[in-house]
């Protein structure tokens, strides 16, 4: 009976975790991308690991820009990364850079996920 | 390590396990018992499902979770668990784990091979490419790569090979292929004058073309950079999906802890079977059906229409094409030929045609072209004329052979009150919304001509097929009221509203929305207003100049019954997504609450194996469905 009463202790205490660690909101701040003087352009790296990190990237309006992506994860739902406003769907391969060119003509905000949808980021443009 | 190594190697290491299974009732047993399943089972979680955890570790940290958490904790739980039991000498289920990974790689891998033939369809395309060109260089024709190819360059194509850029025909005429680029399967004639398209097929003859398009702004370049931004587009029923998503592995965590402590706390059950119980719920809730429902359905359906020449512009147009209860048609050039055309001739067609021919040879009026172009496809050669004269509204009169001839307004007859024989005829065509021109040689009126800008070929049996899916047809003109009835008759359209200004169309395109929603179809140039104002604006195009951003459907042949054949496909798919999203929800709410091991009492349950097959098949499934679309039928024109 108390091994029970301690499981089911334990049980609701792992609920009380899961609700407070995945559902509880956290908004973390954008990273801005890195201004190349020499010739005119911005970069940022994005680690591919379990989601996007920074999974929010802040550009200039107007500059060519290119978001690294560094896959890490060899997990089959991070194999893509889609951005559905600027037509983009790319297999980023594990382990190495790859590069994806941002039109920042115009500036807004924009969402990109995974192939499935599961993992989000997000690119800001500002002007 | 690939996904097909995993599972290759998962495959092997479960096979004795699966034999074992099999022969068991037979009293065979695997040699070595327990301590052999460990051992075949380690293998496959350090080589397989090692990736599974790393990458659920990963995502928990940054307060995530997918689909590869619900197999690491599933998997990881059956066998860390096992080996408790092992060297506690009680029963043990190794073998769950190794076959949901097996299971799960061998869905993961089929998966992968049927997304890449759902997206193959833009690299296709992207094929079609000629690699070199025939370009004139300093006087003389060699071979270049085509992305040495400029705008202006005279490029030579011989009979069989790929035209290299869009362009006009200066020197030759031949028949090309154009199916590839524009669905159209009949070559099409092109003589001098004519546009040529990039990567289209040049038929027998040879030709020279000057180079206007290349590059990006080739017609296949503009149409593959459309389709793939509308491949990975979002359907607005997605947004509600991804907010289910976005909750759903964690709660599926909760009620796997859930259906354990009410199983063993509560009901009494054994710590093994509560534990079975919850381990079936967290491998059977895959959510990755429903998140790949809507992108695979969009993918084979923009893809395919592509095929056809029609071009979706997104996911949000697809669905608004569902909705649709009104088809608005421009007239000129949309549901007629925009060019007028000679009809009908009254009289001796021979002479007629040849004293109006002479007549109107050197005219740049339509009406006179209209004439021409039936003079010369009669086969009529034109007579010498002296004293032309222009006469200001009524027509042309001159001399031929010596004798007075005109063509024009009746009046023109030297004899105003000479019989009219034809007076009768005149107005009859003349209701029939036609213009008439009379012509007349030697004092007499010896005939009529009847022009008009008649309906295309198809656009008749294009609008019986969409008043038979139930949708109200409507045409805007500026034409005036009696022109656009007589064209409405000829190709049944519902509802005319005529007299409209070209800068009012917008306008009454917003207030015919305002009873139902509404498509319209016009030309992407001047009936670009209109187009955007409609809930679906389908732009029809003719050769290169295709205004693709006017539209949210652009058709690339000048067919009316591609219209029909839009809404159909955007309607297929949209049913595909939905039929895709209601499978992928109904397998999760019945699998859940049965490995939960809710109708136990029936003698209903769901051991974790079967709960991994059917993970895996639940994927395959909605693929599958998607790449049904492909075969679903038309209506053939």
């Amino acid at each position: 009976m108390l091994i029970k009463m301690l499981v089911l202790a334990i049980a609701i205490g792992m609920i009380a975790f899961i609700v407070w660690w995945f559902f509880k909101n956290r908004t973390s701040e954008g990273v801005a991308a890195e201004m190349n003087a020499s010739d005119q352009t911005q970069n940022v790296e994005v680690v591919v690991n379990g989601g996007y990190t920074p999974n929010q990237v802040v550009l200039k309006k107007g500059v060519p820009a290119q978001i690294i992506f560094h896959r890490k994860d060899p997990s089959g739902c991070l194999e893509q990364v889609v951005f559905p406003d600027f037509g983009i769907n790319a297999a980023l391969p594990v382990n190495e850079d790859y590069t994806v060119e941002i039109d920042t003509r115009k500036a807004g905000e924009f969402d990109y996920a995974c192939g499935m949808n599961m993992f989000h980021g997000k690119v800001v443009v500002e002007p | 390590m690939s996904i097909q190594k995993r599972f290759v190697v998962s495959l092997i290491f479960s096979l004795p396990m699966l034999i074992n299974m099999v022969l068991m009732p037979f009293g065979v047993q695997l040699p070595g018992g327990t301590w052999m399943m460990f051992m075949l089972t380690t293998v496959i979680m350090v080589v397989s499902a090692l990736p599974f955890l790393r990458s659920a570790w990963a995502a928990f940290l940054n307060h995530q979770a997918n689909m590869d958490t619900l197999v690491a904790i599933g998997t990881a739980t059956a066998y860390f668990y096992s080996i408790y039991a092992m060297l506690n000498g009680q029963s043990v289920f190794f073998e769950s784990a190794a076959f949901v990974i097996t299971f799960i790689l061998l869905g993961q891998v089929l998966e992968a091979r049927m997304k890449k033939s759902a997206s193959n369809s833009v690299q296709k395309l992207l094929n079609l490419q000629a690699k070199e060109a025939e370009v004139m260089r300093d006087g003389e024709f060699i071979r270049v790569p085509l992305n040495q190819v400029v705008v202006g360059d005279i490029v030579h194509v011989k009979p069989g090979q790929k035209i290299a850029v869009d362009g006009v025909i200066t020197e030759g005429h031949s028949t090309v292929d154009e199916s590839m680029v524009t669905g159209e399967s009949m070559p099409t004639t092109k003589s001098v004058g004519d546009e040529v398209i990039g990567s289209t097929i040049n038929g027998t003859g040879t030709f020279l073309f000057e180079a206007r398009k290349v590059g990006d702004e080739t017609l296949l370049a503009q149409i593959v950079e459309m389709v793939k931004k509308a491949q990975v587009s979002h359907a607005p029923i997605q947004k509600t999906v991804d907010k289910i998503a976005g909750i759903f592995v964690p709660t599926v965590l909760i009620i796997a802890i859930l259906s354990f402590v009410i199983w063993y706390v509560f009901l009494g059950a054994s710590v093994v079977n509560a534990m079975l119980f919850a381990v079936s719920v967290v491998i059977i809730a895959c959510p990755c059906a429903l998140g790949i429902a809507t992108p695979t359905a969009l993918m084979v359906g923009t893809g395919r229409s592509a095929k056809l020449g029609i071009l979706i512009k997104n996911g949000e147009v697809l669905e608004a094409a569902n909705t649709i209860k009104m088809v608005v048609f421009d007239k000129t050039g949309t549901i007629t030929e925009g060019k007028p055309v000679v009809t009908d001739i009254i009289g001796d067609e021979q002479q007629v045609l040849t004293i109006a021919a002479s007549l109107e040879a050197d005219s740049e009026h339509p009406l006179a072209s209209a004439i021409l172009a039936k003079a010369k496809a009669a086969q009529i050669s034109v007579s010498l004329i002296e004293n032309f004269e222009a006469i200001e509204g009524l027509g042309i009169q001159a001399r031929i052979a010596g004798k007075p001839a005109f063509v024009g307004r009746e009046k023109l007859a030297s004899d105003g009150d000479a019989a009219d024989e034809f007076a009768e005829q005149r107005q009859e065509l003349q209701q029939a919304a036609k213009t008439v021109v009379t012509v007349g040689y030697a004092g007499q009126i010896i005939g009529l001509i009847a022009i008009q800008d008649v309906p295309k070929p198809s656009s008749k049996r294009a609008i019986a097929a969409l008043k038979q899916r139930g949708l109200r047809t409507v045409m805007l003109t500026g034409d005036n009221a009696r022109v656009a009835q007589a064209i409405a008759d000829q190709v049944g359209i519902d509802e005319v509203v005529a007299d409209v200004l070209p800068s009012d169309k917008a306008d009454r395109v917003e207030q015919l929305k305002e009873s139902a929603p509404v498509a319209f179809v016009g030309d992407g140039i001047n009936d670009a207003p209109a187009l955007t104002t409609a809930d679906v604006g389908i732009a029809m195009g003719s050769g290169t100049d295709i205004a693709i951003e006017s539209g949210g459907i652009v058709l690339v042949k000048n067919d009316l019954f591609d219209v029909v054949r839009a809404l159909e496909l955007s309607q297929q798919t949209f049913r595909r997504i939905k039929l895709n999203l209601f499978w992928a929800f109904i397998y999760n709410t019945l699998g859940i609450p049965i490995a939960a091991g809710l109708f136990a009492g029936l003698g209903l349950i769901l051991s974790p194996e079967l709960a991994g097959l059917g993970m895996a098949l639940s994927s395959i499934s909605v693929v599958a469905s998607s790449l049904l679309l492909n075969r679903a039928k038309l209506t053939t024109a």
